[in-house]
């Protein structure tokens, strides 16, 4: 009986207040009321606003003028572009072709496009762009190095090992020291016509070319119109062959058309007129001395 | 009979839904004080490997709100007025929803008043030499023969306390053993159907679905006694505020149960009415300074009467504590002496064991334990509830015995007559059981 305290005053909640306060308690009821009612207001708040035209105008403007507050930031300003790795004559056509207005903003410089534009140039292999502290835009490039001239259709051309066009030129004697190759699929081939113009080393004041045959096989042009047609494969061992009976017989002074080595195991030669009219003779001789 | 087993079942599958709910509110609703525990269930997993055992089966719940108010519109632990009692229902579950934070649907009550009534029954049935069954049992309970409880009169609980096999008596579990006859003693407790009634509807206006009723005095008997008490016999008396219950105890089942229509409320009226004090007062000095044994300093010992009469002489008494005394012990001497004639019409004390307990708020008077040793025997102790988990502080003292014991109640049962099946016998008009009962026998 200690334990009970009287109220000062009778408290009872009414039926209503106890029924609200059980309400409350429930927790469906009250995750409704705490969250989904005051995110479905919020929410259908800002779609009523954002669906009126005037306040999509309105927030359209107000991000205009916050970019262009940004773009004029000193901190964002590119001021100048630096070419690395390339010679004089492809930077000055980089900076034409980019064709870019310093002092710009770095928000409105797009690198994925002016490595696109920059890649597209035959003489780049490889560009890496990005903006360096301090405000200047870095090209770094890698150059393709020419490693034969081409003569096709169109006219000369410089390429690379692996036959991409490094540049057009119009003069076989702009670049005298690399050889020269000829016709259609040669481009494909490359690796192989170095090596084989390698292993014609002794021959180097003769060759003049070299000239992909059907897309599959190279002919050696060399000085007063003779010929060595290599095989399609093992091409390098046939010229060396080549070389071999040149040296034991002098094979390559003698008045001989054609050095036809596209079956190795039996090497042919065509002759020149005179020789053959030689041969004639002497074959003549021969039947005459025999009868 | 049929009625009463339809609504305490529904109880029970009402108890099984708030189970699994997790949450039920226990109710006391005395005459002094109304009181709400809120229970969580934990769905009764123990733990493992800590050496905590069971704990007589309180770990399975926790109490998560407690409050308690003053009464309203109750007398002698039955609804009075109506709308009181509500509004005292009301604010005591919204306080303790608060402070669970948890709303709360299914309640468990126990109240004192309604004029329990004791009877044992015995019944009998014949096996024939069988294994006993759980229908067998459940026949053994049906064939006890129902005393006339008289017009209005209801069951509030009816639990089997003692099975005999043949010869064999004693028997809690009587299940698979083999014998020719069965016999069960009952205790049946009736109550006053029209106050059940009034609790039903009372707290069915407070939107909670009763999920149980047990009287107070059982209830108390439960938390108040320990193990032991119960197993070898002991008596409760569950001192309140408008009635005082008395329930006896045995082999660990209630056997009787009685209630006397005294307690603490006229301790504090006959205060009032012998000062001449309103009874707010009378309350309060009967708290701070009652008592039961008067010394020689209890004469010195002077007390001050306040009022609002505006009778400046009536005001401004002085009494002394002797004569509070001399107020206060007759009542409870009174109230001793109606509890002994109670438990001496019971055959109290043919019982193997004499232990009383007294709990409940109006045993906190000091001076009660040397008054109730001379009164009712030397084996007399205050008991105060249990503790179970999670009760507050201010819940633990004996006024809140019969909530912490309907608590440990409410999360094991006793098993009742209609936790089992009704024997097709029984079973009114031409129900379906029967119909399978006699394919089941003829084919």
């Amino acid at each position: 009986m200690c334990a009970m305290r009287a109220p000062r005053d009778d408290y009872a909640p009414s039926r209503i207040a106890y029924r609200v306060n059980r309400l409350w308690l429930s927790p469906i009821f009250r995750i409704t009321m705490l969250w989904l009612l005051p995110m479905g207001v919020i929410g259908g708040g800002i779609g009523l606003w954002a669906s009126q035209p005037g306040s999509q105008e309105l927030v359209r403007s107000i991000q205009v003028a916050v970019m262009a507050r940004m773009r004029d930031q000193p901190d964002f300003q590119v001021k100048q572009m630096a070419v690395k790795g390339a010679s004089p004559e492809l930077t000055r056509e980089i900076r034409r072709v980019l064709d870019l207005q310093f002092p710009m903003s770095v928000l409105d410089l797009d690198l994925d496009e002016i490595r696109v534009k920059v890649s597209a140039f035959d003489a780049v292999a490889h560009v890496d762009a990005h903006v360096v502290l301090g405000g200047a835009l870095m090209l770094e490039i890698t150059q393709r190095k020419p490693v034969v001239i081409w003569r096709n259709a169109r006219g000369l051309a410089l390429l690379d090992e692996e036959g991409h066009r490094v540049a057009v030129t119009e003069r076989r004697d702009g670049a005298p020291e690399l050889p020269l190759i000829a016709a259609a699929g040669a481009e494909d081939a490359i690796p192989e016509a170095l090596a084989i113009v390698a292993a014609a080393e002794p021959l180097k004041d003769r060759l003049r070319g070299l000239i992909r045959q059907g897309e599959r096989r190279w002919d050696v042009a060399l000085t007063g119109d003779q010929v060595i047609q290599l095989p399609e494969t093992g091409a390098v061992a046939a010229m060396e062959r080549v070389l071999a009976m040149d040296e034991a017989g002098d094979l390559l002074g003698r008045d001989i058309r054609v050095i036809d080595m596209r079956n190795p195991d039996r090497p042919t030669i065509r002759l020149g007129d005179e020789a053959f009219a030689y041969l004639k003779t002497l074959r003549g001789l021969e039947k005459g001395m025999s009868n | 009979m049929i009625d009463l087993y339809e609504t305490q079942r529904a109880m029970r599958q009402m108890r099984k839904a708030a189970m699994q709910r997790g949450v039920v509110a226990i109710l006391d609703l005395g005459t002094a004080q109304t009181t709400c525990l809120i229970l969580r269930f934990d769905g009764g997993h123990l733990p493992g490997n800590d050496g905590v055992g069971p704990l007589a089966g309180q770990s399975r719940f926790r109490v998560i709100g407690a409050a308690t108010t003053r009464s309203r519109g109750m007398r002698f632990g039955e609804i009075d007025v109506m709308q009181e009692t509500e509004r005292a229902l009301r604010t005591v579950v919204q306080a303790a929803q608060k402070m669970a934070q948890v709303r709360v649907d299914h309640a468990i009550a126990c109240f004192s008043g309604a004029g329990p009534r004791s009877y044992g029954l015995a019944g009998q049935i014949d096996l024939a030499g069988d294994s006993v069954r759980e229908s067998d049992i459940a026949a053994v309970l049906a064939s006890c023969e129902v005393p006339d409880l008289g017009p209005d009169r209801t069951i509030l609980h009816a639990q089997p306390v003692n099975f005999a096999l043949d010869h064999r008596s004693g028997l809690t579990d009587p299940r698979g053993q083999v014998g020719n006859t069965l016999a069960a003693d009952l205790h049946l407790l009736s109550v006053d159907a029209g106050v059940v009634r009034n609790l039903l509807h009372c707290v069915k206006r407070c939107d909670l679905e009763l999920a149980g009723i047990a009287s107070s005095a059982y209830a108390s008997g439960i938390s108040a006694l320990v193990e032991d008490e119960q197993s070898i016999g002991a008596a409760c008396i569950d001192m309140g505020g408008g009635t005082t219950g008395i329930s006896i105890f045995m082999r660990g089942h209630m056997i009787y149960a009685d209630s006397v229509r005294i307690g603490g409320a006229h301790v504090t009226s006959d205060i009032s009415k012998g000062f001449g004090i309103s009874l707010g007062l009378a309350e309060k000095i009967k708290c701070y300074h009652g008592g039961l044994v008067p010394t020689g300093r209890d004469d010195r010992d002077m007390i001050e009467l306040t009022g609002e009469t505006g009778d400046w002489e009536h005001d401004r008494r002085e009494i002394s504590r002797s004569e509070l005394i001399g107020i206060m012990r007759p009542r409870v001497e009174e109230t001793l002496e109606a509890v002994r004639e109670r438990l001496d019409a019971a055959g109290f004390e043919a019982l193997p064991s004499q232990k009383i307990v007294l709990t409940g708020g109006a045993s906190q008077v000091p001076g009660l334990m040397g008054l109730a040793a001379r009164m009712l025997g030397h084996q007399v102790r205050l008991g105060r509830p249990l503790r179970v988990q999670g009760l507050p502080q201010a819940a633990t003292g004996p006024g809140f015995s019969a909530a912490v014991g309907l608590s440990m109640f409410a999360a094991h049962p006793q098993d009742e007559w209609w936790d089992f099946e009704i024997p097709a016998e029984r079973y009114p008009g031409r129900s379906l059981r029967r119909a399978v009962k006699w394919l089941k026998e003829n084919w």
